[in-house]
């Protein structure tokens, strides 16, 4: 859709990590997967017919009022509690006062000095390595309606002949999560960014109160950076790069501005405070709107709500519901899985753990489970420019893929047109295997018919073979492969040369 | 169907149950009322004729079957502005909303549908109720029946004129500051604004939200009584709504009618009264304190230290609120839509609409709220305000430790003339002096028609407050109040009324 151009002089990034050093905060907005929204009963589904899933309340209508969804502070607290947050005994929500056209009441009804959940922390891995992520606060608010630009040529607003606004969007609740700055991490800091949201993700996934579609952005998050000269320990002018909507472009936004500030600054000049606009296809970052300090939304509390005063009792509950931590569970699982520690390290890098997991859950091989995400998969997904976990295949696909495998009704090579099948919606791997006919196939008497038309072919290799080089069989393998169209069991094929040869 | 000056909701709704007149013919005849006297008037911004009479076609076909609603069912009523109605034009008195009509009821709306009472139409307010007076109406001024050269209070002006005027014998009101009660005094109505969260503001269209509680608007405590247990309740669309039983609002008032006050303590507070209070306006009060005294009640005063600063708080939390509810009017969805020359941006729209739609008033009270949330201000105006509101709130708790009811006069002085204080907004705000403190802690009052004062021969009002939830208390003694004064004057108040020819 963008086409950010930049102009932006860089730094090397081995260079910018010498003279400075980067602090990062991401702010991650999750929409909850309620079935409702955050102060109506509106429906929340993705990709309705737009307008269609409004009411006054959320259309802002005058008179219309709130009411809170008992469902979105229960996701709310069990989302501050798994990142060991403080939860607020009494809290309210806040208006934040500004206009603009896709919100209906010219302010986000959010929650300011007083959010549902604070000071909390969790511990992420890169490269064996944990890292400490300090959480400021997890708060509870509404999202906005979704703005078309017609007639522009880049779907922004400038340039536009029109625009319309689809309300759908506004309500949806929200719950945004604020880290505290990130130092220290030093080359780290991107990598780290990308495996806090990755497990920010798998987080929220297990808790089962998001869909976290990064792509369709139920999962975005902002990432603020700055730097300072190197051990001066201060913290530097930060830039906000917005809606960054996949986990690899969370490490090349917070790279690119890396080099990007490191330029400015090492030529003498200053960072400007501004948001930052992030574009997937160029990977670079344009300015937008410069931000100050003191941006002033006028919060109060929303008179029309009373305040949120969650039981301890019921704290407790949702305390005793939550899933096992991210790091104990990363180590049970190791063990459990037999996976060395680089290839757990891999595992993780890559944003697949849940992926794995749900696949051995479905009944493959932890082995076979790793190769086809990390090998297959994410060779594919790398090749699309996406994440693993966005491709649209499933962990009970892959581990159906690998059944087939086991049982020899195709193998390794066969399996990856099955997986152009799934890519393709043509069904479920065993539909795709008879549609496409990629049975292997085990009938001896066919298989012989190919056997005898290699070797006439190739009588030169067939007399190597009879002069005892069996490792010259290699070469009639394949000739018959190609002729059964790869639908063989290759093992079997080198028995029924080494027969008639031998 | 000839009640005259006597007509009374009750009084209408015996009658239909009675099966003397029907729903259609009282409904007919108050819009025959409306044609006759709204010109001279101007208590309606629109009125729903073909509406009321199929609705009033419906309540007698219920009727017929043994099956009415309500008590109500068949009265007709008119409802103020400011309450969103479905298929009705809902304006707020601004020209922002001019053409809105909602696509729902508000929550009291609801209600009276479902009760059975037909809607005559939509009353004239100060836009988005905001002003004394009802001049702050786009749509120009509703008048006074007693004297067509004065105001009928406000913001509820076209209300409490409605009623006064024999337009509609029950009206709703909303009252943020008074207006519901300060109208009720300067026309000689009654007018009731309950406990906060006592009746659904779903669909109210928000002055300030904290503050705003809608009421009836009726010409007696017992018709208040009737049409308050039809509108209240609570309501799970609004969150500051009151999950408890409305008090038996009819009983209070059927004890307190007996007359007899034995045993209730009344509270005469200090801070409201005295300098700043027309002569007329103490003397009438007085007299029917002092006739509260002859029916049993003990008297005491109490002092509300902290009521001193009611105005200022209430000009700090009310703009401060106002500015960011209106803040949705901005053509982007519904209502008015101004657009510059050349190819406006969306910002521009809004600049100019907003310029366009909303009067001065608004305008300066958006500014005034805008300025009070500011950060660096916010502490020292928005925040000081909430701080004095606790304050305001233990002095009432104190008082009504030592009394049952607080009484003062409704309003300061009578209906005062038309243009007399448009471009004194101060002097205008002090006309609701007394009532503020009420909507500042939540507590229930009443306005009660007290007689005419010496000097001009006009209605004034003593206001009668009680205990969150004790709404029933205002029922009583109001209704004590209003049987000793009937006794004593031998006739409704209303019949003395001159301003409109013609026998209602």
């Amino acid at each position: 859709m963008s086409t950010g151009m930049s102009t932006d002089t860089l730094l090397s990034f081995e260079e910018a990590l010498e003279k400075f050093d980067p602090a990062m905060g991401l702010e991650v907005h999750v929409e909850l997967n309620t079935a409702s929204k955050m102060f109506c009963g509106c429906a929340t589904e993705f990709g309705a017919e737009p307008n269609t899933q409004v009411c006054p309340t959320c259309l802002g209508l005058p008179g219309a009022m709130p009411v809170v969804n008992g469902a979105a502070v229960e996701s709310a607290i069990r989302i501050g509690l798994a990142l060991h947050c403080e939860i607020a005994q009494w809290c309210r929500f806040a208006r934040k006062n500004y206009f603009y056209p896709d919100m209906p009441k010219n302010f986000q009804t959010s929650q300011y000095d007083e959010p549902i959940a604070f000071d909390g922390w969790t511990e992420v891995e890169v490269d064996g390595e944990t890292h400490r992520i300090e959480i400021e606060r997890a708060h509870m608010e509404e999202d906005t309606g979704k703005s078309l630009h017609v007639g522009g040529a880049t779907g922004r607003i400038h340039g536009a002949d029109h625009s319309l606004v689809d309300y759908n969007r506004a309500g949806i609740p929200l719950i945004e999560i604020v880290t505290k700055p990130i130092t220290g991490t030093r080359e780290k800091a991107p990598a780290v960014a990308r495996a806090y949201v990755a497990q920010l993700r798998d987080l929220l996934l297990e808790l089962g109160v998001s869909d976290v579609r990064m792509e369709q952005g139920s999962l975005r998050c902002d990432v603020n950076l700055s730097l300072s000269p190197a051990g001066a320990g201060t913290l530097g002018t930060r830039t906000e790069t917005k809606n960054v909507n996949s986990l690899r472009s969370v490490e090349r936004a917070a790279r690119y501005e890396i080099q990007r500030h490191a330029a400015i600054l090492d030529a003498g000049g200053s960072i400007r405070q501004e948001t930052r606009h992030w574009h997937e296809d160029t990977g670079v970052t344009t300015a937008g709107r410069e931000k100050s300090d003191a941006e002033d939304y006028r919060y109060f509390p929303e008179p029309d709500l009373v305040p949120v005063a969650p039981s301890r009792e019921w704290v407790d509950e949702l305390r005793a519901g939550l899933p096992e931590e991210p790091h104990k569970k990363r180590a049970r699982l190791q063990a459990d899985w037999g996976f060395s520690d680089l290839e757990m390290r891999d595992t993780v890098g890559a944003g697949a753990l849940l992926l794995v997991e749900e696949t051995i859950a479905a009944g493959a091989p932890p082995q076979a489970a790793r190769k086809w995400w990390l090998g297959e998969l994410a060779r594919r997904a790398n090749d699309t420019g996406t994440e693993v976990s966005e491709l649209g295949v499933t962990p009970t696909q892959v581990a159906a893929v690998q059944a087939l495998v086991d049982a020899g009704t195709i193998n390794d090579k066969l399996a990856r047109q099955v997986f152009d099948g799934l890519l393709a919606g043509e069904g479920s791997p065993e539909e795709i295997v008879a549609a496409r006919g990629l049975e292997i196939v085990s009938d001896d008497g066919a298989l012989m018919v190919a056997v005898d038309t290699a070797i006439e072919a190739n009588p030169d290799v067939a007399d190597k073979i009879r002069e005892g080089k069996v490792a010259a069989a290699g070469a009639l393998i394949g000739a018959v492969m190609k002729q059964m169209r790869g639908q063989a069991d290759a093992n079997r094929v080198r028995e029924l040369i080494l027969e008639r040869l031998t | 169907m000839t009640g005259g000056s006597q007509t009374t909701a009750a009084w209408l709704a015996d009658e239909l149950e009675a099966g003397r007149t029907t729903s259609v013919e009282v409904t007919q005849r108050h819009l025959d009322r409306i044609a006759d006297v709204d010109g001279q008037v101007h208590a309606f911004l629109h009125v729903d004729a073909e509406g009321a009479l199929e609705q009033a076609a419906a309540s007698d076909a219920r009727r017929a079957d043994g099956a009415p609603r309500s008590a109500l069912d068949g009265v007709p009523i008119a409802v103020k502005d400011v309450l969103a109605t479905r298929g009705l034009p809902t304006t707020c008195g601004s020209k922002i909303l001019e053409g809105w009509i909602p696509p729902y009821d508000a929550t009291v709306v609801r209600r009276l549908r479902e009760a059975g009472l037909p809607i005559l139409g939509k009353t004239n307010m100060d836009e988005f109720a905001m002003g004394s007076s009802t001049e702050h109406s786009a749509y120009g001024p509703t008048r006074n029946p007693w004297d067509l050269d004065r105001i009928p209070g406000g913001s509820g002006g076209g209300s409490a004129a409605a009623v006064a005027a024999y337009e509609a014998p029950l009206a709703i009101g909303t009252d943020t500051g008074g207006s519901i009660r300060q109208p009720g005094a300067v026309t000689g109505t009654v007018g009731v604004k309950p406990t906060y969260g006592g009746v659904s503001r779903y669909g109210l269209v928000a002055l300030a939200n904290s503050l705003d509680q809608a009421g009836p608007v009726t010409r007696t405590v017992l018709d208040a009584a009737l049409l308050h247990e039809v509108v209240g309740g609570h309501d799970p669309l609004d969150s500051t709504s009151i999950d408890q039983p409305v008090p038996a609002l009819v009983d209070a008032v059927r004890q307190g009618a007996t007359g007899d006050l034995s045993g209730v303590r009344i509270g005469v507070v200090t801070e409201l009264g005295g300098e700043g209070y027309q002569a007329g306006v103490l003397t009438r009060f007085q007299e029917s304190v002092d006739l509260m005294v002859k029916a049993g009640a003990e008297v005491v005063e109490v002092s509300c230290p902290s009521f001193v600063h009611a105005l200022a708080t209430y000009y700090l939390i009310l703009p401060a609120e106002a500015s960011s509810n209106l803040a949705k009017f901005d053509a982007m969805r519904y209502g008015l839509r101004v657009v510059p020359e050349g190819s406006p941006s969306a910002e521009d729209v809004m600049r100019a609409t907003r310029d366009a739609g909303f009067g001065d008033e608004v305008k300066r009270r958006i500014i005034l709220g805008t300025y009070a949330l500011s950060s660096g201000y916010y502490d020292a105006y928005y925040g000081q305000a909430q701080k004095v509101r606790t304050l305001i709130t233990r002095d009432f708790e104190a008082a009504f430790g030592q009394a049952d009811v607080l009484v003062s006069p409704t309003a300061p002085t009578t209906a005062f003339k038309l243009g007399e204080k448009l471009d004194d907004p101060l002097a205008m705000y002090l006309n609701d002096l007394a009532t503020i403190p009420a909507n500042l802690s939540g507590v229930p009052g009443i306005s009660v028609p007290s007689g005419l004062a010496d000097e001009d021969g006009l209605p004034t009002g003593i206001q009668i407050l009680a205990p969150t939830m004790a709404d029933d208390r205002v029922y009583r003694v109001g209704a004590a109040l209003e049987a000793l004064l009937l006794d004593k004057w031998g006739a409704p108040l209303l019949d003395r009324a001159t301003g409109l020819e013609g026998a209602p």
